[in-house]
This record gives C-alpha cells, sequence and structure tokens, in this order.
C-alpha cells in the first residue's frame, strides 16, 4: 500500500476521533433525550467510517461485512429508540 | 376525549423496503459462513432483527397474522435439525456428528461444494431466531397491561 494512502488514512481516523469526541459530549451533556438519540445515530455513522478506513488500512475485505451489520443496527436502534421517546412504547399490542 | 392514532407511514414504508434487504443479508450472513465472516448466529440474529423492526413498525396484532409460527417452536425445530445432523452420521456407522461434503453439479451454478455442516448451522440458525423473539416478545407482551390501562 502506498505510503500516501496510508497517511491520508490515518489522518482521517485522527478526524473522526476527533468528531466522536465532540459527538460523546452531545450525548453526555445533551440538554433533552432526542439530543443524545441523534448523537447515538451520528456515532453509528462513524463507526461505519472507521470500520471502512480500518479495512483500508489493513488490506482486508471481511470488514465490509461489518459496516452492512452496525447501518443495519444503527438504523434499528435508532428506529426503537424513537418510538420509545415519542410514544413509550417500543413494540405496541394492537394497532388496528 | 380519545387521543388520536400517530400516523407512521414513513416508518411502515421504509419498513416494509429495507426488512427484506436486512433478510437477504442475513441470508448472505448464513451461507457465507463456510468461507468468510458469518454463519447461522449472526445470520440468525440478522433474521430476529428484521423480524423484530416489522414488529416496532407494525405492532403485535398484525403481525400475529402475519407470522404463524410461534418462536418457541422454532427453537424446538432447530434443536431437532441439529441432533438430526448428528444423528444421521450413524447411518454411515460413522461418530457421532461427523460430517461430510461433496461435489456436486447444480444446474445453473455449476459445481458447487455442499457440506453437512451446513444443515447444522441452519439448526443453529433457527434456535436463535426462535430464542431472540422468543425473549423479545415476553418482554414486549405484558398481560397486565391492559388492567394498568383501565386503572
Amino acid at each position: 500500500m502506498s505510503d500516501l494512502l496510508t497517511n491520508v488514512t490515518l489522518i482521517c481516523l485522527i478526524l473522526l476521533g476527533a468528531c466522536m469526541l465532540l459527538l460523546l459530549y452531545r450525548v453526555i451533556i445533551g440538554p433533552s433525550n432526542p439530543d443524545r438519540a441523534v448523537a447515538l445515530d451520528t456515532i453509528g455513522v462513524i463507526i461505519i467510517a472507521m470500520s471502512g478506513l480500518l479495512a483500508i488500512l489493513t488490506e482486508t475485505t471481511y470488514f465490509n461485512d461489518i459496516i452492512l451489520l452496525v447501518g443495519i443496527l444503527t438504523f434499528i436502534g435508532t428506529v426503537a429508540l424513537a418510538k420509545f421517546l415519542e410514544k413509550g412504547v417500543i413494540i405496541e399490542r394492537d394497532r388496528n | 376525549m380519545k387521543q388520536f392514532r400517530t400516523n407512521d407511514l414513513i416508518l411502515k414504508t421504509t419498513t416494509t423496503i429495507i426488512a427484506f434487504v436486512i433478510l437477504a443479508f442475513s441470508i448472505y450472513l448464513f451461507l457465507a459462513g463456510h468461507n468468510a465472516p458469518g454463519g447461522g448466529f449472526i445470520g440468525g440474529l440478522m433474521t430476529a432483527a428484521a423480524i423484530v423492526l416489522l414488529y416496532i413498525a407494525f405492532g403485535i396484532g398484525t403481525m400475529a397474522r402475519v407470522f404463524k409460527w410461534s418462536s418457541t417452536t422454532l427453537i424446538a425445530v432447530g434443536l431437532l435439525t441439529a441432533i438430526a445432523t448428528g444423528i444421521g452420521s450413524f447411518l454411515f456407522k460413522q461418530p457421532f456428528l461427523s460430517h461430510t461434503f461433496g461435489h456436486f453439479h447444480l444446474p445453473f451454478v455449476g459445481d458447487f461444494e455442499l457440506a453437512t455442516a451446513m444443515l447444522f448451522d441452519l439448526g443453529v440458525y433457527f434456535t436463535v431466531i426462535g430464542v431472540t423473539m422468543t425473549i423479545i416478545l415476553t418482554i414486549a407482551d405484558d398481560q397486565n397491561e391492559e388492567k394498568s390501562e383501565l386503572g
């Protein structure tokens, strides 16, 4: 792997780490619970980006499944959290 | 005053698309387990995730009409499949749970390696789906919920 690609990947990883620290600040301080939910969702997106960069860094394709997996889990978790914040129940008994 | 039921059209429409993507991904993970990361456990968890997403979007009442299988039956089916692959090796005078594989010529696919370890993985798959759905639905479906709502 070329030297340039390694440097760019490392710089991107450091920047994503800084983003995650700022999001962690929002999760801890965040005035309301929806703020925390959005910050956690964005942390999931950053985890996806980090695993993509790690796949470049370690020159493997086995991280690609992890990327899709984290995306799906983040989506389901955010949907469940949003539904809990809105209605108080995640799985309703009868809708119709 | 009777409270209006909220209309989550966006959630339902997205769920109908994304649930099929998750199911396809889970089947891919299940089939890829021999040569790549994946296998019965994570495939079953992903299938359970798709079903949980459907439950979140549509509720228990609607999903009970769609999924006729009870989740405890799935545990029994999975465990029986896993045991049957173990017992099947007795038919060929081999020790318990000895597995084999062979190359077959399938239509449209060509030469393909089929292993009996996949049948054992299928048992793991069904068991994981059954256990996960049993846990989640048992927690979600509280019997005393109606009483507390009335009182």
